[in-house]
């Protein structure tokens, strides 16, 4: 230990030595000032939001029974999500990765309400990797969930705080994405397709990988007007366009494919006259959340971000899992993406130092009263520097003529 | 907002076998790409511009939205994931085999078999589906002398002509997988910049049918 090294990378020993011990672990992040202030602030300003949409706000335990986090979700999950043993019961618990299936069993056992229940939340969630570019392993999630209405009307509501939530978050120029996991889904179960075949077919359609996909769906032993519906899925996607192209293609599909143009159609109707600034982009073979989504699916895209930076949809599953059937329909994002996208104004320091502490009644005062009105003010301590700015402070309290009062800062004062 | 396009590919073939594909689609770099130093260049078409990049780098630049469209062999794409991405068109070009080769006697052993590449994920799965438990060793480059020096009983790696192969007594086993050059799509772009990346796509899709 008493050598330095000549360079930080010279050894491999160093790398789990005590001198890095402040080293964090790959991709787990931490926010300090101003950063963690704008955070809390937009956390807030969002909570805000959903209060006034009549959404209630639940606080589930960030660990719980696995068998219960992992309910009606798939292997991606299982992967995602850090694991340990309860010395209680020797039953396997898992840090959550996700907290919409625990706000699902809230709303299905816990609250067991007849009317419907919406309900949102925001909370560290964790991922055992990282997922695509500077996402944190540790990002806030924050969501609305709406539980006990099927209809077209509580989708639209979603997408419609899902965009509000964006605009909060200081959002101008973003594209809503829309699909409908439903169409696949019964396309898949009309050509007969086994598990294996539609996990394949799904994996590749998710990459768009049409070469792959006219190479799949050829070596299955398929019904023609299946094969060909299948394989039209690829290319649908674009303006409303697509909708009607949709119509035509997917003509021999049964009750359930039209049903479920039919609410993509309402869907965009609903959002063209609600939300008609926002640029709407359909997309037919876009599963995201495949596993435990049932119906509509939605998701938000930013310029410069190449991944979703907010989605939702229905997922009428979930519930039945945990004893009780409820439609639902919810969405999701990350309050640190939000942050990160939006830049804000340089904060400009606003406080106002006062004077070291004294007996004087009236200087007690004058800072009793200025904090109530909403200012910040710190106090001088004996002994330190008389710097102001470095305390970032604008303004200080100063006796003059016999009184307390508050002065802007002499811009030479910082330099003293 | 005027919209510009960013295309990414890689040096040595597949820059050279994309260029004329390019240009039957109306992209031309305005100087060789493969004669300067720079990486980042301008091209016939206004907005349209490429960089130009390592191979592995490629499904990186795309994923991240760092570029629009990329232009990336099916290895990179197997081993570095290509799940963030679209790829919707084969080109055909920078044709080749992953191929797994070894020495033309081989050893019988009883032991796991240690397989040098540098495609270590491809080859842990290609083995996996086998259900054959292998060892593998991560090298960068000169598989084909591992086995020679006793450091592998096999490699997993390009083959094109097998030339390298031989003269180095080696010979090919399995094919792991048939690769060429995919065209792969930024997903935030196919929406954002619809009309334009799917006309890109399709010009491709056009120009590579009369290749």
């Amino acid at each position: 230990m008493s050598e330095t090294p000549s360079s930080p990378t010279s050894s491999p020993a160093l790398d789990n030595c005590w001198e890095n011990r402040w080293l964090l672990p790959e991709g787990v992040d931490e926010y300090l000032p101003p950063e963690a202030e704008r955070l809390e602030m937009l956390r807030r300003d969002l909570l805000d939001l959903f209060f006034s949409w009549g959404y209630e706000l639940v606080i589930p335990p960030l660990i719980e029974y696995l068998e219960s986090l992992l309910v009606g979700a798939g292997n991606d999950l299982d992967l995602e999500t850090f694991k340990l043993i309860d010395q209680y019961t020797g039953r396997m618990m898992g840090v959550r990765a996700d907290m919409t299936p625990q706000v699902a069993r809230i709303d299905a056992h816990r609250l067991k309400r007849e009317v419907p229940v919406r309900l949102c939340y925001v909370d560290v969630v964790l991922h055992t990797r990282r997922h695509g570019f500077a996402l944190s392993r540790n990002p806030l999630q924050i969501g609305a969930e709406l539980y006990g209405h099927g209809g077209i009307e509580s989708d639209i509501e979603m997408l419609r705080l899902m965009v509000r939530t964006l605009r909060v978050a200081g959002l101008q120029h973003f594209h809503i994405d829309l699909g409908h996991v439903g169409i696949f889904r019964a396309l898949a179960r009309e050509a007969g397709l086994s598990a294996d075949q539609e996990n394949v077919l799904f994996d590749a359609l998710q990459r768009k990988a049409r070469p792959e996909i006219e190479t799949l769906l050829g070596s299955w032993q398929l019904a023609v007007p299946q094969r060909r519906m299948l394989g039209a899925l690829v290319d649908l996607n674009g303006d409303a366009g697509v909708l009607d192209e949709a119509r035509r293609l997917l003509a021999e599909a049964g009750a359930e494919v039209q049903h479920a143009l039919d609410n993509l159609a309402q869907m965009a109707e609903a959002v063209q006259c609600q939300l008609a600034t926002i640029e709407l982009h359909y997309d037919l073979a876009e599963l995201r959340g495949y596993r435990y989504q049932s119906g509509v699916v939605f998701a938000a895209f930013a310029p410069g971000h190449g991944q979703e930076i907010a989605r939702g949809g229905r997922y009428d599953e979930i519930g039945r899992l945990f004893g009780r059937t409820r439609p639902a329909t919810g969405f999701s994002s990350d309050l640190k993406t939000l942050l990160a996208l939006n830049p804000g104004p340089q904060a400009i320091p606003r406080a106002i130092l006062a004077p070291p502490w004294s007996d004087d009644d009236t200087l007690r005062d004058l800072i009793r009263r200025l904090r109530n009105e909403g200012e910040r003010v710190i106090l001088l301590l004996p002994g330190q520097a008389d710097d102001p700015r470095a305390m970032g402070c604008d303004r200080r309290i100063v006796m003059r003529d016999g009184q307390w009062t508050v002065v802007p800062v002499d811009a030479r004062e910082g330099d003293g | 907002m005027s919209e510009t396009i960013t295309i990414a590919l890689s040096k040595g073939r597949i820059l050279q076998e994309a260029l004329p594909l390019l240009a039957r689609a109306g992209i031309v770099p305005e100087e060789d790409p493969a004669a300067s130093r720079k990486l980042v260049f301008a091209t016939s078409e206004p907005g349209v511009g490429l960089v130009v990049i390592r191979a592995a780098d490629v499904p990186t630049f795309v994923e991240n939205g760092a570029a629009d469209l990329g232009i990336a062999g099916k290895d990179v794409l197997l081993e570095y994931g290509g799940q963030g991405l679209y790829e919707p068109l084969d080109l055909g070009i920078a044709r080749c085999r992953l191929m797994v080769a070894g020495p033309a006697q081989a050893r019988e052993t009883w032991r796991h078999l240690r397989i040098a590449t540098k495609y270590v994920t491809t080859t842990r799965r290609y083995y996996a589906a086998r259900g054959e438990q292998v060892e593998i060793v991560k090298l960068y480059g000169s598989m084909e002398l591992a086995p020679l020096v006793g450091l592998a009983d096999r490699i997993v790696d390009l083959v094109d002509t097998g030339n390298t192969l031989r003269a180095n007594g080696l010979q090919p086993l399995e094919t792991v997988a048939e690769i060429s050059s995919r065209l792969i799509v930024n997903k935030a772009a196919m929406k954002m910049k619809h009309q334009r990346v799917k006309g890109l796509i399709e010009r491709l899709a056009a120009a590579v049918g009369c290749y």
